[in-house]
């Protein structure tokens, strides 16, 4: 009687388990077959021509390259602000009861709605007249990965062993030198790990830079010009009633698939391959 | 026969070899302490009797184990029935995060146990450990109330034969965890016991214990074994000899020797044993 | 360094004062009251009541919850208690990138996959639903719920200590009585958590949910009527934000309502695994 109770708990774990791992499989393989018929060069290299969004020619190159630049530019921004936050957390700079309030209000950045940091950026850039453009969405979604970044590199670093930091300050080494000469580099491929899941947490985003990067089809010449970005190009082509454009928001999310998931297989393989150098 | 029989046990983790050829008899009715030096295999002997080295993933084990001409190793064997039988006290208690009550009544409920088995079941003690007895504390059983629930009684028995009742009757339903160590510990006891259990297995009982607990602990073993087979693993020798009836020595997962504790600790055989009693090795 | 700590503290306070100030123009003409109780949406007559948007929301993840929970709950006991940890690692890396999905790539699943299979079901139940609807958005957010609700309970779940399990083992007790009675007894704060924090992902979510849910502002009765969540009211509009009057102030007033609620469960969640890891 007992051992019927488990043994069909178990069953329903099972089947639970199997709904969520197949429900994965199920996202990649429909992206996968509805958008690979589109998928063509041109859609990778061309930007829409006339006519695009009634069936014309081109492609997304511009959403693509607006992703990669929006992307990019937001995390060079959050790493020169991710580091030293991180950095800071550490005993020999902060006491414990400011670093756990920062914590909490890095636990709450992190779980505050993209579309707010879209908001939040608005507000920023109606202050100082800027238009959406390419800047704009670059600081929605650096608000948007600083704190996933923050949070990965701080758990990297602070599993740094104290020892190794002793050895460090026992030899006169200032907080400074330490933390760059031992724990950047105890903590390096930690760090890029977290760089790069931010990163492809941010090249997902559309809530954020909804408002902020706004839409063209060309590809973004300067900072203050709108950036087009994968994401919205999805939404956007999906929300047509032709069907050949249909087709290439299928194809625009099987690209933004691929390269989210490329981004995350390369964070894992370095973290593993890293971990072995990793003194413990 | 006697209740527990080791025959050819080897148990391996990986290559490792922790136990090698184990055969003993373990007396009925005794208190057997496992004696040795640390990581000799004393541990992993006392959980194989019960079976709890199942949980550690990488174990195999050769051999067997007879509890009652039965073979607890057989991939037949009823491991939920065997461990009713044989009790297990751990090193460190572990409180269960319920109430002081819902940790002793945890063990009947588990095993389905209904009112009037528990009836019976206190009817029994009473014969061999009649209530009347002052406690090793020096308390004495105060006046009955009238208990309804059978498993009232039962926890309130248990309480007592663990020497600790008049500490919590107060507080039933608190939470265990807010016991001191050495109350956990007993209480760890009662729980242990209110399965009626056949065997009691104590792995260090003591060591995480003040000496007032400790030797509380010490003397509920000596007025178990009466209706327990009790195996007691320690790396104290002066608690072997002062509650032991049966030594069995390890050393580096091998079965030096074993035999009766005045024998054994009066006048061992081998020479690690006297390496050992003596102190040259520890 | 100290001024980082003080950065991202000030940030939090920062954003959220800033969209204080811009809704103050609604705030300060109609109650709280009003403006979260009335169901009048009418933006062009200066009319805006939140009710419909707080009530899209609530059930929709209300929905999500009620699907997510158990299933996300039985499948991280399995991975936790009776997993092999080579399974257990490759549900982790399955996990992650579930993750990691972009929105709109659930959204345009949910558009594909999800709508016409809620449209089948209301249909044949005898609703007049295009599939776009409670429904739909309940099962694409509970989707996106499972990482994060799973990945924490694993989490804690691995914390209870072997000694507590050996005990309840060594009682007699089968592994899931020693799960029931004394695993999820000892994690269920750490459990609690995982859930909140799953609901404050799924509160906030915008493009999924907007792609499936209907976004039709009414009161929805039923799960296959459609609603609107704040996050899509805030999405859809944004383009017309300027050119009506205090339409900024009310969708910025949106924004911070998220901000608040979210930030709030976020920080109970935080406190509770805290809590959790003294004890």
């Amino acid at each position: 009687m007992r051992r019927l109770e488990e043994r069909l708990v178990k069953a329903l774990m099972i089947a639970s388990l199997s709904l969520v791992l197949c429900t994965l499989g199920a996202i990649i393989a429909v992206i996968t077959i509805r958008g690979a018929p589109a998928l063509s060069i041109s859609m990778i290299t061309e930007i829409p021509q006339g006519g695009y969004y009634l069936g014309g020619g081109g492609g997304v190159a511009n959403a693509i390259v607006g992703s990669l630049y929006l992307s990019l530019g937001a995390s060079v921004l959050s790493i020169l602000l991710s580091l030293p936050i991180a950095f800071a957390l550490q005993r020999e700079y902060m006491g414990r009861s400011l670093a756990n309030v920062t914590r909490i209000a890095l636990d709450i950045l992190w779980g505050i709605p993209s579309i707010v940091y879209g908001a939040f950026g608005f507000i920023i850039m109606v202050y100082f007249g800027l238009r959406a453009s390419l800047l704009g969405g670059i600081i929605a979604l650096t608000l948007l990965m600083l704190p996933i970044m923050t949070r990965s590199m701080e758990e990297v670093i602070s599993m740094i062993p104290l020892e190794l930091k002793e050895i460090s300050y026992a030899m006169g080494a200032t907080r400074i030198e330490t933390t760059l000469r031992v724990v950047l580099r105890q903590a390096l491929p930690g760090i890029v790990t977290g760089i790069l899941l931010a990163f492809g947490r941010g090249i997902g985003d559309a809530a954020s830079i909804l408002f902020t990067a706004g839409y063209t089809d060309r590809i973004p010449g300067s900072l203050f010009d709108p950036a087009a970005s994968l994401p919205l190009a999805v939404f956007f082509q999906i929300g047509t009633p032709i069907q050949a454009v249909q087709e290439r928001a299928y194809a625009s999310a099987l690209i933004l698939l691929l390269i989210v998931l490329f981004v995350i297989i390369v964070a894992r393989l370095l973290g593993l391959r890293f971990s072995r150098h990793i003194v413990r | 026969m006697p209740h527990i029989s080791v025959r050819k046990l080897t148990t391996s983790y990986g290559d490792h070899k922790a136990l090698k050829d184990i055969t003993v008899d373990i007396p009925d009715g005794q208190i057997t302490a496992i004696i040795g030096p640390s990581g000799c295999g004393k541990t992993t002997l006392l959980k194989s009797l019960n079976r709890l080295i199942d949980l550690y993933d990488e174990i195999s084990v050769e051999g067997e184990v007879f509890i009652d001409n039965v073979n607890i190793y057989d991939p037949k064997a009823d491991v939920l029935a065997l461990r009713k039988k044989v009790g297990f006290l751990s090193q460190r208690p572990f409180p269960l995060p319920m109430s002081i009550y819902d940790n002793i009544a945890f063990g009947p409920k588990i095993h389905r146990v209904n009112g009037s088995q528990l009836l019976r079941q206190i009817e029994a003690l009473e014969k061999y450990i009649p209530m009347n007895t002052t406690q090793p504390d020096g308390t004495s059983p105060s006046d009955e109330s009238a208990d309804n629930r059978p498993m009232d009684l039962l926890v309130k028995y248990y309480l007592r034969l663990a020497g600790l009742w008049d500490e919590v009757k107060d507080r039933l339903h608190e939470p265990a965890a807010k016991l001191s160590v050495g109350q956990q510990q007993r209480l760890a006891l009662a729980r242990a016991l209110a399965i009626e259990p056949e065997v009691i297995l104590a792995d260090e009982p003591t060591s995480a214990l003040d000496p007032i607990s400790a030797r509380l602990v010490e003397q509920q073993f000596q007025l178990l074994k009466r209706n327990y087979t009790i195996v007691v693993v320690t790396h104290i020798l002066r608690q072997a000899r002062r509650i032991a009836d049966y030594i069995v020595f390890l050393y580096m997962g091998e079965l030096i020797e074993h035999g009766p504790a005045d024998q054994v600790l009066g006048s061992p055989q081998d020479p690690k044993t006297r390496a050992y009693i003596t102190g040259e090795i520890s | 360094m100290r001024l980082t700590a003080f950065f991202a503290i000030g940030l939090v306070f920062f954003i959220a004062l800033c969209l204080l100030i811009r809704s103050w123009p609604i705030l300060s003409d109609k109650t709280i009251a009003h403006l979260l109780l009335s169901t009048s949406w009418h933006p062009l007559k200066g009319e805006f009541g939140f009710l419909p948007f707080i009530a899209g929301t609530l059930e929709v993840t209300a929905l999500a919850m009620i699907i997510s929970v158990p299933i996300c709950l039985l499948s991280a006991i399995y991975l936790s208690e009776y997993a092999h940890r080579r399974l257990r690692e490759a549900a982790r890396h399955v996990i992650d990138i579930m993750a990691a999905i972009p929105s709109v790539i659930y959204g345009l699943w949910g558009v594909i996959l999800v709508v016409p299979f809620v449209r089948a079901i209301g249909q044949g139940l005898g609703h007049q639903t295009t599939g776009y609807n409670l429904l739909s958005g309940g099962i694409i957010l509970a989707i996106m719920a499972c990482p994060i609700i799973i990945s924490v309970s694993i989490e804690v779940l691995q914390a209870v200590s072997m000694g507590l399990r050996e005990t309840a083992l060594a009682l007699g007790t089968t592994q899931w009585e020693m799960i029931k009675h004394v695993v999820l007894r000892s994690a269920r704060r750490g459990i609690l958590s995982a859930i909140i924090l799953g609901f404050s992902r799924v509160f906030g979510e915008t493009m999924a949910v907007l792609m499936v849910v209907g976004n039709v502002v009414k009161m929805p009765k039923s799960v296959f009527d459609p609603a609107y969540p704040l996050p899509a009211l805030i999405a859809n509009n944004y383009g017309e934000m300027m050119s009506i009057p205090r339409y900024d102030a009310a969708l910025l007033l949106a924004a911070l309502i998220l901000l608040l609620v979210v930030g709030g469960f976020n920080l109970i969640a935080h406190l509770m695994i805290i809590r959790m890891e003294r004890v």
